[in-house]
């Protein structure tokens, strides 16, 4: 059974709920962040939520995921907690990664979401190895590895596509091609018009879908699924889709023209998807309404759980580096530390 | 102080690259998670012979030839290795490490720290070292001291027969990423291993090899063989304790600090370039640790900070051997 069965009212309910958190999630960190609350950097991904929705729904709860710098999406498609994650923007404990990775880094290997991930091109070669891992222990599972159109242009991930493929290995490599690589156009970076093409080197589908359609992301998914749990190897697909934000929070833009934006905003793929329900007499504005604001108070509660969380206590910095004792990390650890005060003092 | 790890009962007499094949042999039929993968290693057997029959054994499934794309395997392992599998990867030559760089130092080496320790990595890489063998720059480089500077990895260098069976041993039953350096230049020395299935040696854990009273040197790979057979010449008149370090992250301290308050003499002998490398790790080491027991200036042998060239006669000037840490230990002893 696939997460969310989009077949079904309750799993539209379910996928218009995730999408809706995911966009709340990203504004609210968004703000946070330029209010200086949030650390480091974040990358947000309002306007590409049907293609995590999407592609999430279609998989099943012990499937792999891959993720890329624009994370946040992806974890709450795959179900994950939005307290933990918050607490993780916020650098505290109680974050899915003790603090130790922030936005860019969210894991729960529990839960199959194998890390977003701060490298352009690195998602799909784990990937490949998780779908090594199913493969060989001819589990009924999949891997799914999201990246970006930047990275179609980094060697391991043809490395990688590559070994899937001579291998048919059960694994998806989903590109979102929102139209930009950082600050640079997608056709700047690529010689092809659709990055689907790079299948073709690898003889294994390859297709372009509308990622603003949650449908459509869905049942390429659920096909490009089935084909990897056959026994047929991997599928590219390619989701065209945008980013409503900057490459980062705090990017001027100066390299896209507002009425771009405006084009796309006019597409968004929540207000799609929630008007196709309510023609379809589905959804009432009513229950819309109340969707959105269950979603504010889920957001709101994950705020507070990460602003209210504890902050790590600094010698957890030599923590959790390997599953054995390794004694240098202690003994270094204890000279920084002789002092009593380490270098997590005030500055 | 740490022994040699001799003291089993049985052992059988075996060349590195046979206790290398035997060690890995055992292990893919011991735990059904391990297998390996690497270019050439299956039907091929290795290009130096080390895998040989064993995808005969256990088939194309745990003994995988890959393509050519190191960045991809290794990244495929890491994936691997984060979902409960055990792969044992060869990387042919340690200079194509760098090619799949990338996946080993932003992910291999940090998902479980950078996931809050939710994830094990137990992942081995094995890849030939060294020159000797005429194959220039690409095919001779000794890169292990960039792993095991890296925080992250573990990375450890067999001097012997029964240290490449403990060490590899331990390597692939680590729940960490190890690195397990083979000089290429070694396959064919032969010493006593023992037979025991299980036998391991810790990582982190430095052997002596010869006991000495007059100058300690703490030797790798290839070099514990040349200082073994220095310090026979030098017998009568210079005692010369040789210590094989064996891992190099986690590094024993001990046993050098040991040594040294017996010897007070230091020489460091690794097959790689000398500048921030493993010989100024072990130098650190014996300042911090040792500084009192120092009677001379440290000595160091290596690579002078050059690549290995192709002629005979300019890779024998620079790939170090006995007549370097000869002169070295002469020069203090």
């Amino acid at each position: 059974m696939p997460t969310i069965d989009l077949e079904t009212e309750t799993g539209r309910e379910e996928a218009l709920r995730r999408m809706l958190t995911i966009r709340q999630f990203d504004t609210t960190a968004g703000e946070r962040f330029a209010d200086g609350e949030i650390p480091g950097f974040v990358h947000l991904y309002i306007g590409e939520e049907a293609v995590g929705v999407g592609a999430c729904a279609a998989l099943e709860d012990d499937d792999y995921i891959t993720s890329t710098h624009r994370g946040h999406g992806h974890c709450i498609a795959k179900g994950l907690d939005p307290k933990p994650m918050m607490a993780e923007l916020y650098g505290k404990r109680e974050g899915y990664c003790n603090g130790k990775g922030g936005s860019m880094h969210i894991a729960d290997v529990d839960a199959g979401m194998l890390g977003a991930n701060g490298i352009v091109g690195a998602g799909p070669p784990l990937g490949t190895g998780a779908a090594l891992t199913i493969d060989r222990k001819d589990e009924d599972r999949v891997a799914l590895s999201f990246l970006g159109d930047g990275a179609v242009a980094q060697g391991q991930v043809h490395s990688a596509a590559n070994l899937a493929a001579t291998w048919d290995l059960p694994v998806i490599f989903l590109v979102e091609n929102n139209g930009y690589g950082e600050g640079t156009p997608a056709e700047m970076q690529h010689n092809v018009e659709n990055l689907s093409a790079t299948a073709g080197a690898y003889n294994v589908p390859g297709i372009t879908v509308d990622g603003m359609d949650i449908t459509a992301v869905n049942e390429a998914v659920t096909e490009a699924r089935e084909r990897a749990r056959a026994g047929d190897g991997p599928t590219f697909i390619e989701a065209e889709t945008y980013r409503f934000h900057g490459h980062f929070e705090g990017d001027e833009e100066l390299y896209r023209e507002d009425d771009e934006v405006e084009r796309w905003q006019a597409r968004d793929p929540i207000e799609t998807f929630a008007q196709r329900l309510i023609d379809r007499d589905e959804l009432t504005d009513e229950e819309y309404e109340a969707l959105q604001s269950e979603v504010e108070t889920t957001i709101e509660e994950a705020l507070e759980y990460a602003q209210s969380a504890e902050e790590p206590a600094p010698e957890e910095a030599y923590d959790d580096m390997f599953a054995a004792e390794v004694p240098e990390i202690t003994e270094f650890a204890r000279r920084v530390r002789a002092d009593g005060s380490g270098h997590g003092g005030e500055r | 102080m740490a022994s040699a790890g001799l003291e089993a009962e049985q052992t059988e007499t075996m060349t590195v690259r046979e206790a290398i094949r035997e060690t890995l042999r055992e292990e893919l039929a011991r735990d059904e998670d391990v297998f390996l993968m690497g270019e050439d290693i299956a039907t091929m057997g290795g290009v130096l012979d080390v895998t040989g029959d064993l995808h005969e054994q256990f088939g194309k499934d745990r003994v995988r030839d890959t393509p050519i794309g190191e960045s991809g395997f290794m990244g495929a392992a890491t994936g691997a290795a984060a979902t409960g599998s055990r792969p044992v990867v060869e990387i042919m030559f340690s200079d194509f490490v760098g090619v799949a760089m990338e996946q080993i130092m932003n992910q291999m080496a940090k998902m479980r720290y950078m996931f809050g320790g939710k994830t094990e990595m137990p992942v081995t890489v094995r890849t030939t070292e060294g020159g000797g063998m005429g194959a220039a720059s690409q095919h001779s480089g000794t890169v292990h001291s960039w792993i095991a500077h890296f925080p992250g990895l573990l990375a450890v260098a067999p001097g012997t027969p029964a240290a490449a069976k403990g060490l590899l041993k331990s390597a692939i039953r680590s729940d960490d990423p190890v690195f397990f350096f083979e000089n290429k230049m070694i396959y064919e020395q032969s010493g006593e291993v023992p037979t025991d299935e299980d036998f391991t040696i810790p990582l982190g854990e430095a052997s002596v090899e010869r006991e000495g009273a007059d100058v300690t040197v703490v030797a790798t790979q290839r070099l514990v063989g040349e200082s073994l057979s220095v310090a026979d010449d030098l017998e009568g008149d210079t005692d010369v304790e040789v210590i094989d370090l064996r891992s190099l992250y986690p590094l024993d301290t001990d046993t050098i600090a040991e040594s040294l308050a017996k010897t007070g003499r230091l020489v460091v002998a690794d097959e790689s370039p000398l500048s921030y490398g493993v010989h100024a790790e072990v130098m650190a080491r014996a300042v911090e640790d040792a500084f009192y027991s120092l009677d001379a200036p440290i000595q160091r042998v290596g690579v002078p900070d050059t690549h290995i060239p192709f002629s005979p006669s300019l890779e024998r000037e620079v790939v170090p051997d006995s007549a370097q840490v000869r002169e070295a230990i002469e020069r203090i002893a």
